[in-house]
């Protein structure tokens, strides 16, 4: 299988055993998802066989449909279920139990449905929409679709990345419960953690190349991230300058009292040329919103702002770019890349917008700048003209950050910029916050991650509930950032 | 083969390809009746002293579609919507023009009203006008493209109707013919059309017209946030599709110099649409290539002037239309495309597993 321009998987060998529970591991544009698709027959693969059950000839499956024939099932990251269908119809879709007269037993259905339920120990109730429940539990109810359909072998392609910790830890305990029954599962996660809480082996893969198959105890952590990138790890707790990051004198945003109705409580925040102020709390606590109120993406109601000491009244992401500001979204496919332009035209994007419709960027410079870019941020593309949307993610995330070090602001916010993102590009991307704030660039940092936030933060605002609940500077520990989401 | 695959796989190859596939049936019925086979390519000058020849009639009459399509092209490319409206605009256009040069109430004048191009400027404007309309209810207040435009694709034949007191009102005066009639040799419409066609390729290369609009096409939200105005951009799109719509409307009022509000313009929305997708754009907005959908306004005329060349009469050309149509579409549809390429594919491996065995 070859993508445009790049050899996406070269000559792997992948072998899954019964019972077990097999993880796959690599960086982004590794070959995993890649490598499912081949199995799946999503994509059409050029070289090579696949065995099932260790029967000598060989299985081709052309679609998703004869990978299910063959006992092969996948469960995404998204949910492909229909949220509006109750859980029992989603779980018989395409094979309902019929009556003689060849309409849907309905009482059949719901009766198997709940048994189905029980036995995996899920807390459904079949006959309510599948959308009441939360994301874990509508995973889990496609992993017990996939299960009754008597596969052999379970794919599950990033399951955990929105799920909370004690989700994650319900799912596992499926996962081992269908590994007892015999299924072998393969397991795609950028969590290292999880792969050590419920893996038995793990497959590495670099560049579309086999790297080598391990059993668990014997690939310590360390040595894992070395296989994925092929070079020996850096040490992340070293990437902060001697002595830490210090805030210059120069107030860049000094924010009082802004709010959004129903997204974000008023709040004050200050930020002084080279600093990286990171925003902490849950999921859904305000976040996001607190950024996006600065930045105009959804305008401020209330409050005052002054940029640079001046007062300023942004409407429209565009004022905010004006006075040096930039934004990196979390939402990268809705908000971030645009995918039918091509990577140069995604990189000089922002600029162009900054120069407004009359002042196009000569053909030469667009191009210089992009090479520039693909160049510094070692962006991997087939060309600076491929479609951005042919990237794998974190090269996707690299060219929006390239589009926003393009117009070189001051004030930057990142939104998740690691989120989905393999390690080694993490802290590339991480160590690059720290080089920005060193050049006296601002930089607001949202992570989910409280370990990533320490290593590039020198100062946390924490919120809670639509609401910022604190600052913290200084010496912090996990621990004090918990408790202070937790308390106030 | 590896060039013939370059060449295949332009964007321009297929919409270029209907195109000479219509010639290349014209060729043969030349041929079959004993005409020489480049008849259809025969330009000379008349005894008027103008161009003449089939090729010139196509590009004549073909000139209000082209210059539908250019406005249409970015109205697909930055809403993912269509204009239906512009054939009715255009119909209003030439009624407010007329009726300004005759003056309200006159239905047969020989001699102007107003300066000649008062009304020619009112009757762009009004129709740039209709285009403001239509983009505020899209652009603003986010109506769907089909049902907001749908508001004058009704309303606009029946304003124009009327302003013209329900008759045709001619302006029997020759220097309103000219727009529709010739300068020097050259048929007055297509240089209109080339007119437009240059002005808009000069702005999409020399600005950023195309990144703007395109940006905001394929991702309006990711777009916004970069800095680009979504809504600015597509109400400016409509507005650009209105006054070509007006520039269209004139032209064919000129033509029979007279305001006949309820033909000008008939159905030529339709083309205007028809002419984005032949030319290989996605309705479904984001990117677009300008040079094909004036190929495929041209390709469209070029068929309708084929079948009255083959003898089939103005009531049964629409069924013929449709048929290829239907044959051009379909090639160019991505499930077909898909299927040809996954084809190929699976030959590819297939001789490629032979040689492996033996």
């Amino acid at each position: 299988m070859t993508f445009p321009g790049v050899k996406a998987l070269d000559h792997v060998d992948f072998t899954l055993r019964k019972g077990e529970i097999h993880a796959l591991m690599g960086e982004n544009g590794a070959g995993k998802s890649t490598l499912i698709k081949c199995l799946t027959g999503v994509n059409n693969f050029e070289a090579g066989e696949i065995h099932i059950d260790g029967i000598s000839e060989a299985v081709r499956n052309r679609n998703t449909l004869d990978a299910q024939k063959h006992g092969i099932s996948t469960v995404y990251q998204e949910v492909n279920l229909c949220p509006n269908l109750s859980v029992a119809e989603n779980l018989f879709i395409g094979r309902e139990p019929m009556t003689k007269l060849h309409t849907v037993n309905r009482k059949e259905m719901v009766k198997r449905a709940q048994k189905l339920m029980n036995e995996m120990n899920l807390p459904v109730d079949v006959t309510r929409n599948l959308d009441e429940y939360s994301l874990a539990l509508q995973q889990m109810i496609a992993i017990a679709r996939a299960v009754d359909m008597e596969c052999k072998v379970l794919i599950l392609d990033e399951p955990t990345s929105s799920l909370d910790d004690s989700e994650v830890e319900k799912l596992f305990n499926l996962m081992r419960q269908l590994r007892d029954r015999g299924v072998g599962i393969i397991f795609v996660t950028h969590f290292l953690e999880q792969v050590y809480a419920v893996c038995d082996r793990i497959t590495v893969l670099r560049n579309g190349q086999l790297v080598g198959e391990y059993p668990i105890a014997e690939l310590p952590r360390v040595k894992l991230i070395a296989a994925m990138m092929g070079k020996d790890f850096d040490d992340l707790a070293s990437i902060k300058p001697e002595g830490g990051l210090h805030g210059g004198t120069e107030s860049l945003i000094d924010a009082q009292g802004l709010s959004h109705a129903g997204k974000i409580k008023p709040f004050d925040l200050t930020l002084a040329r080279g600093e990286v102020i990171g925003l902490t709390g849950l999921l859904g606590s305000g976040r996001s919103e607190l950024a996006r109120a600065i930045y105009g993406a959804d305008k401020a109601q209330t409050g005052t702002l002054r940029v640079k000491g001046k007062e300023v009244h942004i409407k429209h992401p565009i004022d905010a770019m004006n006075l040096g500001m930039g934004m990196l979204p979390d939402d990268r496919k809705a908000e971030g890349i645009i995918g039918d332009l091509s990577v140069r035209e995604n990189i000089i994007l922002a600029m162009q917008a900054r120069r407004g419709m009359t002042k196009l960027i000569p053909m030469k410079e667009q191009e210089e700048i992009a090479d520039h870019f693909i160049e510094l941020l070692q962006i991997k593309t087939a060309s600076r003209e491929t479609p951005v949307k042919q990237l794998s993610g974190g090269n996707q995330q690299k060219v929006i950050i390239a589009r926003w070090l393009a117009t070189d602001p001051d004030f930057l916010i990142l939104d998740e910029p690691t989120r989905g993102i393999d390690v080694g590009t993490k802290t590339e991307i991480q160590k690059l916050v720290i080089k920005l704030a060193q050049e006296g660039k601002g930089i607001v940092f949202i992570s989910s991650e409280i370990e990533e936030m320490l290593r590039t933060c020198n100062r946390l605002a924490v919120l809670r509930d639509g609401a910022k609940v604190g600052e913290l500077s200084g010496e912090m520990t996990q621990e004090l950032v918990m408790k202070t989401i937790a308390e106030g | 083969m590896t060039t013939l695959k370059k060449i295949t796989q332009k964007q321009l190859f297929l919409p270029l390809f209907s195109m000479v596939l219509v010639m290349l049936i014209n060729m043969i019925y030349d041929v079959a009746h004993g005409n020489p086979f480049y008849n259809f390519f025969t330009i000379s000058i008349n005894s008027q002293g103008i161009l003449y020849g089939r090729l010139i009639d196509i590009l004549n009459r073909g000139s209000e579609a082209a210059i539908l399509a250019i406005g249409m092209t970015l109205v697909v490319s930055a809403s993912a919507g269509t204009d239906i409206s512009v054939g009715s605009v255009m119909s209003l256009a030439g009624g407010v023009c007329c009726v300004l040069l005759a003056g309200f109430g006159n239905v047969n004048v020989n001699s102007y009203a107003v300066p000649l191009w008062v009304g020619v400027l009112a009757g762009i404007l009004t129709a740039g006008l209709c285009g403001a309309f239509n983009g505020f209810l899209v652009a603003f207040l986010k109506i769907q493209p089909m049902v907001a435009t749908l508001i004058l694709f009704s309303a606009g034949r029946a304003i124009g109707l009327l302003l013209c007191n329900s008759a045709i009102v001619y302006v029997n005066v020759e220097s309103f013919k000219m727009f529709g009639g010739y300068t020097w040799i050259f048929p007055t419409p297509l240089l209109i059309t080339a007119g437009c066609v240059l002005v808009t390729a000069l702005a999409l290369k020399f600005t950023a017209l195309g990144t703007y609009v395109q940006a905001v096409g394929i991702n309006k939200d990711a777009a916004r946030i970069s800095g680009y105005k979504s809504a600015a951009i597509i109400f400016l799109c409509y507005v650009v599709c209105g006054l070509f719509a007006g520039i269209a409307g004139i032209t064919a009022t000129s033509r029979i110099y007279s305001a006949d509000t309820n033909n000008i313009g008939l159905n030529l929305e339709m083309d205007a649409i028809l002419a984005v997708a032949l030319g290989g754009n996605s309705l479904g907005g984001g990117k677009f290539r300008l040079s094909g959908s004036i190929i495929g306004a041209y390709t469209i005329q070029a068929i309708t002037t084929t079948l009255y060349a083959l003898g089939v009469s103005s009531a049964q050309a629409p069924v013929f239309k449709a048929v290829i149509v239907i044959a051009i579409v379909t090639i160019q549809s991505p499930v077909v495309k898909a299927y040809m390429k996954k084809r190929k594919a699976a030959k590819q491996l297939e001789s490629g597993k032979e040689v492996h065995a033996s």
